[in-house]
């Protein structure tokens, strides 16, 4: 058992939550302190963008632990603190109060912000970005029937939000920048699916569409959007969702090695043998592709948040895991298992006008990635095969009578 | 938490991950209750299992690819909890 008596937690989401859970259930019962810059006590982001945007999902149900439980496990939590600084020599976190915190061990779990569009306007009233509750508590308020959303980024967050605002009675448009909708996670043909299902529910979607501007009107309210070709689309509400910027200006400041990101090892700790980093933050080897990576999931901040906890206890990581990422938008359920960067090749597992099937990625004949679209079956088969250096015969892959597990 | 038997009394309205969660029993539950992960696992007391509404077709694929899957295997996502499965018997399913 490690000798720790005071661990540090800075950030308040997924990573934060699953380290605090795992340093008390693992028996440390040193001193344990949560900071946290929001609000609201841990929290589920995903459905931000959906259930708890559509109104169908009550406030105290997004809280990943009630608060008894921060205090049943002496837990020491800091609501709306920011930290300001990290004093590596004294081992101390300083907040913007002025309060220090000591820590024998400390957890980065700061997360990432939304990437802001530095154009004219963009500060304009009825703009918005969706990251935290109080994002949804404003954009939630707007979403009134018959209103024009324009949505810029066809990304996940965009087009999550542009779902639950056609069920909502709005007019929907998305600008995306790319010639495709969620470009930089799935090949074409998944894009082509999405994108006439979004047109066949109404919503106006525009690829290689390059915002300009917005344009406000005398009372310093949004009124249109323009793009360099000269179009413009007339908005009463914007949203922007064009990815996310890690939280590493702490770890920069303190002079912890990051690159977009603060890198991390397998057992999540920083350059700083001390820190460690979990999450959307962190920048971690993957073992999957090799290269470096930051992941964006809630899989993510799982994993690294046990881990960090794990190895501050002196305890092996978990197995490496293959990351998986989900995406709800209208009854179709997006599960991507692996990560498909250099893929070589992709085989359709079902037909898209059934509204269930997958797409399996190779690279050099080994299944690297799949994404299943409403497909339980496939999602968890893949969850063991993916990744595992397996080599599917390739028209078993594409026979669907076929389980996945017998296409090697 | 795993293995040992657990009773949940309560929290009528809410899904039984939820209140496992709430109990503080260990369920991981990652994808919060979209049917996804399977990491809310739960083998229910087989006495208590006819009386829970049948699993949907993808709650039952996603059983039946399961290492760890038995007769009695559901997720505790989709249970909704009503005053008649008060002091439901279940045990939490090890980790896949």
């Amino acid at each position: 058992m490690s000798t720790l008596r005071q661990i540090v937690i800075v950030g308040g989401g997924q990573a934060a939550a699953q380290a605090v859970d795992t340093l008390r259930r693992r028996g440390y019962d040193g001193g344990l302190t949560l900071l946290s810059d929001e609000p609201h006590l841990p929290y589920q982001r995903p459905p931000l963008s959906k259930k708890f945007l559509a109104g169908s999902f009550e406030r105290d149900r997004l809280l990943i632990r009630h608060a008894g439980f921060y205090s049943e496990h002496r837990i020491d939590v800091r609501l709306g603190y920011r930290v300001v600084q990290i004093d590596r020599d004294q081992m101390q976190v300083s907040g913007a109060d002025g309060s220090k915190y000591d820590y024998d061990a400390l957890l980065l779990a700061t997360g990432s912000r939304p990437r802001r569009l530095s154009i004219e306007g963009a500060d304009l009233q009825g703009v918005h970005y969706l990251r935290t509750i109080a994002d949804v508590d404003r954009l939630g308020r707007e979403l009134v029937p018959g209103r024009r959303i324009v949505i810029v980024g066809g990304g996940y967050i965009g087009l999550e939000v542009a779902a639950t605002c056609r069920e909502r009675g709005l007019e929907v448009t998305v600008l995306e920048m790319s010639d495709r909708l969620m470009n930089r996670v799935v090949c074409p043909e998944i894009s082509s699916f999405y994108e006439e299902e979004h047109a066949r529910r109404g919503v106006d979607i525009v690829c290689r569409a390059s915002v300009q501007g917005i344009h406000g009107d005398e009372h310093g309210r949004v009124r249109s959007i323009i793009c360099s070709d000269g179009n413009q689309y007339i908005a009463d509400i914007v949203l922007i969702g064009v990815g996310a910027l890690p939280n590493d200006d702490l770890a920069v400041a303190a002079g912890l090695d990051c690159a977009n990101g603060i890198m991390v090892d397998a057992h999540c700790r920083t350059s700083d043998p001390r820190i460690y980093a979990a999450g959307d933050c962190a920048l971690h080897r993957s073992h999957q592709c090799g290269g470096s990576v930051r992941l964006e999931s809630v899989d993510n901040a799982f994993e690294q948040g046990t881990n960090a906890a794990l190895a501050m206890l002196g305890e092996s990581p978990r197995m490496p895991a293959i990351p998986w990422f989900w995406s709800d938008q209208y009854d179709l359920k997006l599960i991507i298992v692996g990560l498909s960067t250099g893929y070589d090749r992709t085989v359709l597992r079902g037909r898209p006008f059934d509204r269930s099937f997958s797409v399996c990625y190779l690279r050099d004949g080994e299944l690297i990635a799949m994404d299943t679209i409403n497909n339980a079956k496939d999602q968890m088969a893949a969850r063991k095969l993916v990744g595992q250096r397996n080599r599917p015969i390739l028209d078993r892959l594409a026979d669907t009578s076929r389980p996945l597990r017998d296409c090697f | 938490m795993q293995g040992n038997e657990h009773r949940v009394d309560g929290l009528a309205g809410r899904k039984l991950m939820e209140a496992l969660r709430e109990f503080d029993f260990g369920v991981a539950a990652i994808c919060g209750g979209m049917c996804s992960c399977a990491t809310c696992h739960v083998y229910i007391d087989p006495e208590w299992l006819s009386r829970l509404q049948p699993a949907e077709p993808a709650e039952r694929d996603l059983l039946a690819e399961l290492r760890h899957a038995r007769p009695n295997s559901r997720l505790s996502c989709q249970i909704d909890l009503t005053d008649a499965l008060n002091d439901l018997a279940l045990t939490i399913a090890p980790e896949e």
